[in-house]
């Protein structure tokens, strides 16, 4: 009995683990009920894991001050969002990398209309290492050599580092092959060369960071906004005798650091009033303030 | 006499009543029971023919997915030969299972090596020497090994397992086959005990007595008559276990590290054929040659499926064969 009790509650904390961030917000709309619940008033958000924190934090400030409206945000992945969109099942889908013109292609033959793009925020994409690695700053080529096909540097010593734990062997970390982090990292690094095989392919940004976290020898790319006390960002130089930049918004707004990503959400074919005027609340101040405070840089 | 003809009507036009509700409704639970039996083939037939279906394009050639009319085909020996599952490239989409299929192999076949071992000196133990309070609790307590979800496991290698394999063994990460292979070895302990100390006990006390008349000691009794005496159950039980290490999905995906690589030590990491389509397929494009491809991997583990339970089929026919003999 007891072992039951134990794994009911290592699987109850699991589930949290997982899932938190992604739930579904009732916000006991359907209490008015003078307004016939139409679906026009509930809007499904779902996709990039990037963006998923981001998009729950708008959805509930929004649904604080429109009470009429149902928001349902879920991750998954760029890719899952978007095939959602276009299987009619989303709304609004959340991505972190542009649509793939295989993927407007089905969405105007699924949908009959053209899907939308609204950039709404940017993401700088953050190097992470060990707190306890002494590597401060890396080149954008130096990475390359570390994650494409091909590349040379495949142990620390190589970039001149020796680690406290002795361990001389880069584990790379990376993610599964259908998230917006991956496609971008891949098109503004390796400069759309394949990865090197043989990374740990994780399926969420916080697993990536949490991973880092626990492995001293590990490097790891995921966005800024989830980078904790017990890992590194890295400074990164665009060429190998300019200035190192940190990831930070200022670095971002004014255009010196050199991986950072538009964030976008997808709408099929032009959005209806209830969706426009979500998406004109997320894009003003109120909706941009927000992305600052979640750790991004606002579009404006 | 006279009496007894009366109750011996009665009981006669009674029976033939409950006989005639017999013949009427005796077809009718022959059928239901016929049905059950053929629904488990229905059932299958159905998965494969489904997965089958929705891998064929990818043989095939599909047009649809394809940009600007041109047919992309599937090429079958890069498939089965190349290391490189690269399915979602910029430049050049490489679709290899074989590091796929060396992980599932290793990782199946490290746990086999440790839990066919344990299990059945378990089911011994458990079956031939254990007696009382100590055996029951035992057998209780191997039954609620097999009830935890196969994502506490999974939970179990990534934050109990991996730190210690770090610590002991001084790898970097320790999300490799040899965590992969314990948790999978005590998730098919649980099987393998079960079924084969069904089977030792199946076998009748008269060989246990023979055995000992003839003056062997209770190792040899077991080594020598129990285990040639019940050797298709325990059969069973490892190719069971073996099945379970192959479908195993959440577990691995979490053990495993999720890493396309040919290992060259359990402490390498890998990634496994079902972890790989669990976590692909809810992202890849329907209708893409991604998609299809991950039914196509589907395919290849029912492939795998079919040839051990053939394998064992084949196994305790020859062995039946030479019983008879």
């Amino acid at each position: 009995m007891k072992l039951t009790v134990k794994a009911s509650v290592i699987f109850m904390l699991l589930a949290t683990l997982f899932f938190n961030g992604c739930g579904s917000k009732d916000d006991g709309s359907s209490q008015n009920g003078t307004e016939s619940s139409s679906d026009d008033k509930t809007i499904q958000v779902e996709g990039s894991d990037t963006m998923v924190n981001l998009a729950q934090a708008w959805s509930e400030k929004y649904q604080a001050d429109n009470s009429d409206v149902t928001i349902e945000v879920s991750g998954g992945g760029s890719g899952v969002g978007i095939s959602s969109l276009i299987q009619g099942l989303a709304d609004m889908a959340n991505a972190s990398r542009k649509m793939k013109d295989k993927e407007k292609a089905r969405a105007e033959s699924e949908l009959g209309v053209a899907p939308v793009e609204y950039v709404v925020g940017q993401d700088a994409l953050a190097v992470y290492v060990h707190k306890d690695n002494p590597l401060e700053e890396i080149t954008l080529s130096q990475l390359e050599s570390i994650y494409a096909d091909g590349g040379k540097i495949s142990k620390w010593s190589e970039l001149d580092i020796e680690l406290p734990g002795g361990s001389d062997e880069i584990v790379r970390v990376s993610r599964q092959n259908n998230s917006g982090t991956y496609a971008y990292f891949r098109e503004a690094v390796l400069k759309d060369n394949d990865f090197k095989l043989g990374s740990i392919d994780l399926s969420g940004s916080s697993d990536v960071v949490s991973m880092v976290e626990k492995t001293a020898s590990a490097i790891g790319y995921s966005g800024m906004g989830y980078a904790t006390d017990n890992v590194k960002m890295l400074k990164i130089k665009s060429t190998d005798d300019g200035d190192a930049v940190a990831p930070t918004a200022d670095n971002v707004i004014n255009g010196t650091y050199p991986i950072a990503r538009p964030l976008m959400i997808y709408t099929a074919g032009e959005p209806n009033d209830t969706l426009q005027t979500y998406l004109d609340w997320i894009l003003g101040e109120n909706g941009q303030g927000i992305v600052s405070e979640m750790g991004y840089v606002p579009v404006k | 006499m006279s009496e007894s003809s009366p109750t011996t009507s009665q009981g006669f036009s009674l029976r033939r009543g409950i006989e005639k509700v017999i013949d009427f409704t005796e077809p009718a639970v022959v059928g239901l029971i016929h049905l059950c039996g053929w629904s488990a083939i229905i059932f299958v037939m159905a998965i494969f023919f489904f997965v089958f279906k929705e891998s064929l394009p990818a043989i095939t050639g599909l047009e649809e997915g394809a940009i600007q009319g041109e047919v992309e085909q599937l090429d079958l020996v890069e498939f089965t030969t190349s290391p490189k599952w690269i399915p979602e490239s910029a430049k050049k989409p490489t679709f290899g299972i074989l590091a796929l299929m060396v992980g599932t192999l290793s990782v199946t076949i490290l746990s086999m090596v440790i839990a066919v071992p344990l299990g059945l000196g378990a089911a011994v133990y458990v079956s031939e020497f254990a007696r009382g309070k100590p055996r029951e609790i035992l057998k209780v307590l191997i039954e609620l090994l097999a009830a935890i979800p196969s994502v506490v496991w999974g939970f179990i290698g990534l934050v109990v397992l991996n730190p210690m394999l770090v610590d002991m063994t001084g790898e970097p990460v320790g999300l490799n086959i040899l965590n992969a292979g314990i948790v999978l070895a005590l998730m098919s302990v649980p099987i393998i005990v079960s079924v084969s100390e069904d089977a030792l006990r199946a076998v009748p006390d008269s060989f246990r007595e023979a055995g000992i008349a003839l003056g062997a000691n209770r190792w040899e009794m077991v080594y020598k008559v129990l285990f040639p005496a019940a050797k298709n159950g325990l059969l069973a039980a490892v190719l069971l276990g073996i099945g379970r290490g192959i479908g195993e999905t959440m577990a691995v995906l979490m053990c495993t590290g999720h890493s396309v690589m040919m290992p060259t030590s359990i402490f390498d990491p890998v990634r496994t054929l079902t972890a790989t389509i669990a976590a692909e397929l809810g992202e890849a494009v329907r209708g893409d040659m991604h998609y299809h491809t991950l039914f196509l991997i589907g395919v290849v583990l029912f492939v795998f499926a079919f040839i051990i339970n053939l394998t064992a089929d084949l196994i305790v026919k020859g062995i039946k064969v030479q019983g008879n003999e």
